[in-house]
């Protein structure tokens, strides 16, 4: 294993040896790397005036690009990568077609959240190859991560529109194979160990082998809630096993009767997989964080995690999967619902680690929904999240599982409403009796998102919901995701 | 021809923008401060209210690294950032007065440092009971100052001989300015005890002054400098002295320069933000709807120190029958003291609050008469006289609402979307919508006299090239994009002749805080003078030289003439130059025509107003709560617009700031007084998404302002966010419809939450 950060800053080789391994990406660009371009708005990886942009070799043998917020990723996790900052765009002295699209849009007014909404923008251009101009549904998804205070966000729109009038490609695709070539010299055969302290190893083996030798070590796998624990709550950790390069634990497969999520697949990668099996999973996982948060964030750190308020959770536990840990010894599996033991606690032991969630794929016709109910719908965090699936045979509701986040100290199926509804006709009086019944499942309590009084009747009316666009042709959507 | 150069009416872009997209616009924070730099970061209180029996620094202040560690018993001068009333101090005296108020500071060679030394310090506390909410202090008499009234007429008798007559209460919630840069100062200590501060502040000479006083110093030792902010929104107004000083002081104990960045959980706690009020409210009327007296109080939650409160009250209780003529109203405003962040300035500064509340009551009686709100909006407009007078005595002159406010219906076809939304509503049982079109009146000038002066310092260099300073403040809104216009234009040169310096107080002496909206019309003046000036010295020589009239010396195209011959811009900068004429001149500006006497609440504080109008259509989820905007079309009088993108950058951010204060944004406090929304993670202002379907905002086209601003424009700055009101309103549309027969009043802000609640509550 080599102990030396390397990654490319722009087309810069840039080495680190001497840095805390708590440090984050951002301190590291405004401190030692001498680049104040990028912004820290909140450092908790909520509005975006942080975003950069990571370019890595794909397996297609293309650079895949995915903007991150710096502000909560540590520097061990640029290993291997190509950094690219609102910086690098500017091409001998010539704005990129994104800036210079914001620039004849008007669309940077205190200019605080600009550099985060150009790398942003910078993706999306990257990326985007459908219609032109790109829908409003397209552009509000790849801005769900960037908070503008000033400029209300028409003119940040019209500069997403705009930018495509310029001809791609651009002088990163002129520069994409030197970068590939130079990212190829980066790449590792073996694991990175950075001061004996941040572990980046690459195979399964060389975890488990980790994970023995140091039990107490924090396990990093998206950084987007472990940052916080830094940037907010200021603690330092003395170990870190990051398992963002552990390219086997971020596969996605799909089997005849399941679909196995790596759990360091990011929530990115794994939403085309899960709609995929579950339409209705489109648009929670649109809503689920921002993009700088979903190309970082992974689906096991979101269980792993076992926030009461996760969204990853409730739709796991409606799926029926099953979680798979990995510990030095071997791995081990059980029921999604066994994992979640209290407020925070799970049944995951001390050098285990959430490997992989098994979901069987649903029954054809079989009915499914996932809600999320925030104050914001985009970058928010549910008051109240419900997702519920049903199988009908003979006219009656023969299997039921209602997962709820929000509701309780643990995400949580709901053992009353599920009862209510079993063995009875599918209608607005069941989902009604459904919902009277959340009483007997939930005590929900009252905090700055929601009071428990309105999470209980949220809770209950989304039964009503799944009702209307399950067996109604009623528009029961205030927003669409489409 | 020549090129005429003339930039003023165009939408020329952001001077700062090229730079701001490629991160090489700097802020505070990018500055690269003095080796040696310490950072400093504050132990904040964890108590509503408690008198501090002891603190313990000394282990802090043995900790490797730190620099200083102080409390208020070590500033040397005065604990003083008060900017109206004094007692108002930067680190708490002898009794803490809210969870996130400073009592320690520390400076520490990283901020790492001086966290984990913030954790060595030992405070005592003996806890005294707090006072929490507005009701409480309203029950206890509790206030900041005197409660303070505006009357016109008798609101008593005329309530008692309405034909109707509606009691009520409403309330609005308090909104974080969420600037995306957080508050920061960089404090660097100068030769022979002098200071110099660069702060994101709106207020310069306010930073100065304040931190002379912190240090005992006289003002003249003292300079606050910067560039520009990310953002202020009236956040930058008072608050940037709290960390100035405490930054200030620190370097003065340190001997070293401090830059204190307030993270931004500590800015939410310790920083405060717009007024939450409760209002109560009688209002009489006609059958028609028409209104006739008035009843209203303002009770404002003004935290725990007055800060701007009071003035905030006034401007609500100045805005609160908006555009409307009530012969008869009563208003008093109630500035209460409660045990949590002092609460501040915020873009309207009271008067999207005192207009929201006109809002409420004139929707009210429109649904209580089944009459629609808009008929009812127009039929109570300010008109000729008699009906042209305001509750403080101004004589409205330049009413145009009702010009703009038709023109806007009939652009979005108002009676037809009414008919189709009522349509829609009939026959979809989950999903409501609603409409609202909602007018504008807001009062420009700052309601204390005094603070409507400006000046500004431009410099001609012998190649041609302009410096320009003013006393304004660069935080996003484009004010120095138009004052270099102005000057370009007076000068008749290209614009990037003209460089904009950044703000500094030993350049321009005595300003007054960027805000009031006032900033262009202020500024831009004192600049026009100041070049007009310099302008007037050279065409005076180079008339004299020529032996011709100072008339026949013209500045156009980037040349002077001078009678039939002509000579470039430089040239004729060299010229008088080596003459020795004087290539710098200062220019001053006070507000004509405004005054107003706080006794007897009458008088003229504004010297016109910004009038606009919203249309905006919604969809709310009956189940949920939650909800859609659909559309959103926007009307605002800019007057003569000095530069329509700027202006319809404001008109567009101040309608989704306004939109986001009444919607998703909840400032929310627990039992404890402990304010638990203070990051993006809980504080949700809008996003993206959040933006209306279809939205379209324009500036009226016949704007002028029929009083003499600079080229007749008008201030634009805070008038748009109460476009917002219109959001609020066509939630409150679609709720009605969800319970028709029903009344169900929304209150602020009108989270999904509420919406729902509010339905239910008011269901059969």
């Amino acid at each position: 294993m080599s102990d030396t950060i390397r990654f490319l800053l722009g087309d810069q080789p840039v080495e680190i040896v001497d840095c805390d391994p708590n440090l984050t990406v951002l301190e590291w660009l405004r401190g030692p790397g001498g680049r104040c371009g990028t912004k820290e708005g909140c450092a908790e990886g909520d509005c975006g005036a942080c975003t950069v942009v990571l370019a890595e070799p794909d397996p297609a043998g293309g650079l895949a690009y995915r903007s991150v917020n710096s502000c909560i990723q540590f520097v061990g996790t640029l290993d291997g990568t190509q950094l690219l900052t609102v910086e690098d765009l500017k091409q001998d002295g010539a704005l990129h077609p994104v800036q210079q699209a914001m620039v004849e849009a008007h669309a940077s007014q205190c200019g605080f959240c600009t550099p985060g909404f150009v790398m942003s923008l910078f993706k999306l251009y990257r990326d985007y190859d459908g219609p032109l101009p790109p829908s409003r549904e397209i552009l509000d998804r790849a801005l769900g991560g960037n908070l503008c205070r000033c400029t209300g966000y028409r003119s940040i729109l019209e500069a997403a529109t705009r930018m495509f009038q310029s001809p791609r490609p651009d002088a990163f695709d002129a520069k994409r194979d030197a970068t590939l070539a130079v990212l190829a010299k980066l790449a590792r055969s073996s694991g990175l160990a950075y001061r004996d302290r941040f572990f980046a190893p690459t195979t399964i083996a060389e975890l488990q082998a980790l994970l023995g030798k140091h039990p107490a070590a924090r396990i990093l796998s998206g950084g987007t809630d472990l940052g916080l624990e830094v940037t907010k709550a200021h603690r330092s950790f003395e170990t870190i096993i990051y398992l963002g390069r552990v390219a086997e634990l971020a596969a996605i497969a799909r089997s005849d009767s399941h679909l196995t999520v790596g759990a360091a697949a990011t929530w990115t990668n794994a939403t085309q997989a899960l709609v995929a099996i579950s339409p209705g999973l489109d648009e929670i996982l649109a809503r689920f964080a921002g993009p700088p948060i979903r190309n970082a964030g992974t689906v096991g750190g979101n269980i792993a995690n076992a926030s009461p308020i996760g969204d990853g959770p409730p739709i796991f536990l409606a799926l029926d999967a099953e979680i798979e840990l990995l510990g030095p010894a071997g791995t081990r599996r059980l029921k999604l619902a066994d994992f979640f033991l209290d407020y925070r606690k799970t049944a995951r032991a001390a050098g285990e680690i959430v490997a992989r969630l098994h979901v069987p794929l649903p029954k054809a016709g079989a009915l499914f929904a996932a809600y999320k109910v925030s104050k914001r719908h985009d970058d928010d965090i549910s008051a109240v999240c419900g997702v519920f699936a049903l199988e009908i045979a003979d006219g009656k509701i023969a299997k039921v599982r209602a997962a709820f986040g929000g509701m309780a100290a643990i995400p949580k199926r709901a053992a009353a409403v599920e009862a209510a509804l079993l063995g009875q006709v599918w209608s607005l009086e069941t989902a009604k009796a459904a919902g009277a019944a959340l009483e007997k499942d939930f005590a929900p309590i009252d905090d700055m998102r929601a009071s428990a009084a309105y999470r209980l009747k949220v809770a209950a009316n989304l039964l009503q919901r799944f009702w209307f666009e399950t067996a109604t042709q009623t528009d029961v959507r205030a927003v669409h995701y489409a | 021809m020549l090129e005429t150069f003339k930039t003023v009416g165009k939408p020329i872009a952001h001077d700062s923008a090229a730079k701001q997209v490629a991160g090489e616009a700097l802020y505070i924070d990018d500055i690269r401060a003095p080796e040696g730099t310490l950072h400093a970061y504050c132990v904040l209180s964890r108590k509503a209210h408690a008198r501090i029996v002891s603190i313990d620094l000394a282990a802090a202040r043995a900790y490797p690294g730190v620099g200083a560690a102080i409390s208020a018993a070590d500033i040397p001068g005065k604990n003083e950032v008060g900017p109206i009333y004094k007692g108002e101090p930067f680190l708490a005296q002898g009794i803490v007065e809210y969870i996130g108020q400073p009592v320690v500071a520390i400076a520490a060679s990283s901020i790492k440092i001086a966290r984990a030394a913030a954790k060595l310090v030992r405070i005592v506390y003996e806890d005294l009971p707090p006072v929490l909410t507005i009701e409480e202090a309203l029950a206890k008499e509790f206030y900041l100052a005197k409660p303070y009234q505006m009357k016109i007429g008798d609101a008593a008798a005329a309530l008692a001989a309405a034909p109707h007559r509606l009691k009520g209460t409403f309330a609005n919630g308090a909104q974080d300015h969420f600037y995306l840069e957080g508050q920061i100062a960089l404090a660097v200590p100068q030769e022979g005890g002098e200071m110099a501060i660069w702060s994101s502040t709106q207020h310069p000479t306010e930073v100065q002054k304040m931190v002379a006083g912190a240090l005992d110093l006289p003002a003249n030792a003292v300079t606050c400098e910067l560039r520009r902010m990310g953002g202020g929104f009236g956040g930058k107004e008072t608050q940037p002295a709290i960390i100035a000083c405490i930054a200030a002081v620190l370097a003065y104990t340190a001997k070293r320069p401090v830059k204190y960045r307030v993270d931004r959980d500590d800015d939410f706690m310790m920083t405060g933000k717009r007024h939450d009020f409760l209002v109560r409210y009688e209002v009489g009327y006609d059958d028609d709807g028409r209104l006739l007296a008035l009843d209203i109080s303002f009770a404002a939650r003004g935290g725990h120190v007055a800060d701007l409160t009071t003035s905030i009250v006034d401007r609500a209780l100045f805005h609160t029958t908006n555009c409307y003529f009530v012969p008869h109203v009563t208003a008093t405003g109630y500035a209460c003291k409660t045990h949590t962040q002092s609460n501040t300035a915020f873009r309207g500064f009271g008067g999207p609050q005192g207009m929201l509340a006109a809002e409420h009551v004139v929707d009210r009686v429109a649904r209580r008469l089944g009459k629609d709100p808009l008929a009812l909006r127009q039929l109570n407009f300010f008109g000729q006289a008699p009906r042209d007078v305001t509750h403080y005595g101004q004589r409205v002159e330049d009413f145009v609402a009702d010009k703009i406010v038709a023109e806007l219906a009939a652009d979005v076809g108002y009676a037809e979307r009414r008919r189709a939304i009522d349509a829609f509503n009939a026959s979809s049982p989950v999903l409501k919508k609603g409409l609202a079109l909602t007018p504008v009146m807001f009062g420009v000038s700052f309601t204390a006299i005094q603070f409507n002066q400006a000046g500004a310092l431009v410099h001609v260099y012998t190649d041609g090239s302009i410096a320009l300073n003013h006393a304004g403040t660069e935080m996003g809104q484009g004010l120095h994009t138009k004052i270099c216009q102005i000057v370009a234009d007076e000068f008749a040169v290209p614009l990037e002749t003209v460089r904009i310096a950044a703000t500094n107080t030993g350049k321009v002496p005595n300003t007054s805080a960027t805000a009031a909206s006032a900033g262009s019309d202020l500024n831009g003046k004192a600049a026009q003078a100041a070049a007009r000036t310099i302008k007037a010295r050279i065409a005076q020589y180079l008339a004299g030289a020529a032996g011709l009239p100072e008339s026949e010396v013209l500045f156009a195209g980037g040349q002077v003439q001078v009678g039939a011959t002509s000579l470039p811009f430089k040239d004729a900068v060299q010229k008088a130059y080596n003459a020795r004429i004087q290539l710098s001149a200062t220019g001053f500006y006070r507000t004509p025509k405004i005054h107003f006497d706080r006794a007897t609440a009458k008088g003229r504080p504004y010297y016109y107003f910004a009038y606009g109008a919203a249309y905006v259509e919604a969809t709310i989820d009956t189940l949920t709560g939650e909800y859609a905007f659909d559309r959103a079309e926007l009307l605002h009088d800019a007057g003569r617009s000095l530069n329509p993108a700027i202006d319809l950058g404001q008109v567009e951010g101040g309608f989704v700031q306004g939109m986001g204060w009444l919607t998703t944004e909840e400032i929310w406090f627990d039992a404890s007084g402990r304010l638990r929304t203070h990051a993006p993670s809980t504080y949700k202002i809008p996003i993206a998404r959040d933006l209306p379907r279809q939205f379209r905002a324009r500036l009226w086209a016949a704007g002028e302002n029929r009083e003499e601003s600079i080229h007749r424009s008008k201030a634009v700055g805070e008038p748009p966010l109460m476009l917002g009101n219109a959001a609020f309103f066509a939630l409150q549309d679609a709720v009605a419809a969800a319970v028709p027969g029903r009344e169900a009043l929304l209150v602020a802000p009108a989270t999904p939450e509420r919406v729902l609640m509010t339905i239910a509550a008011a269901a059969p």
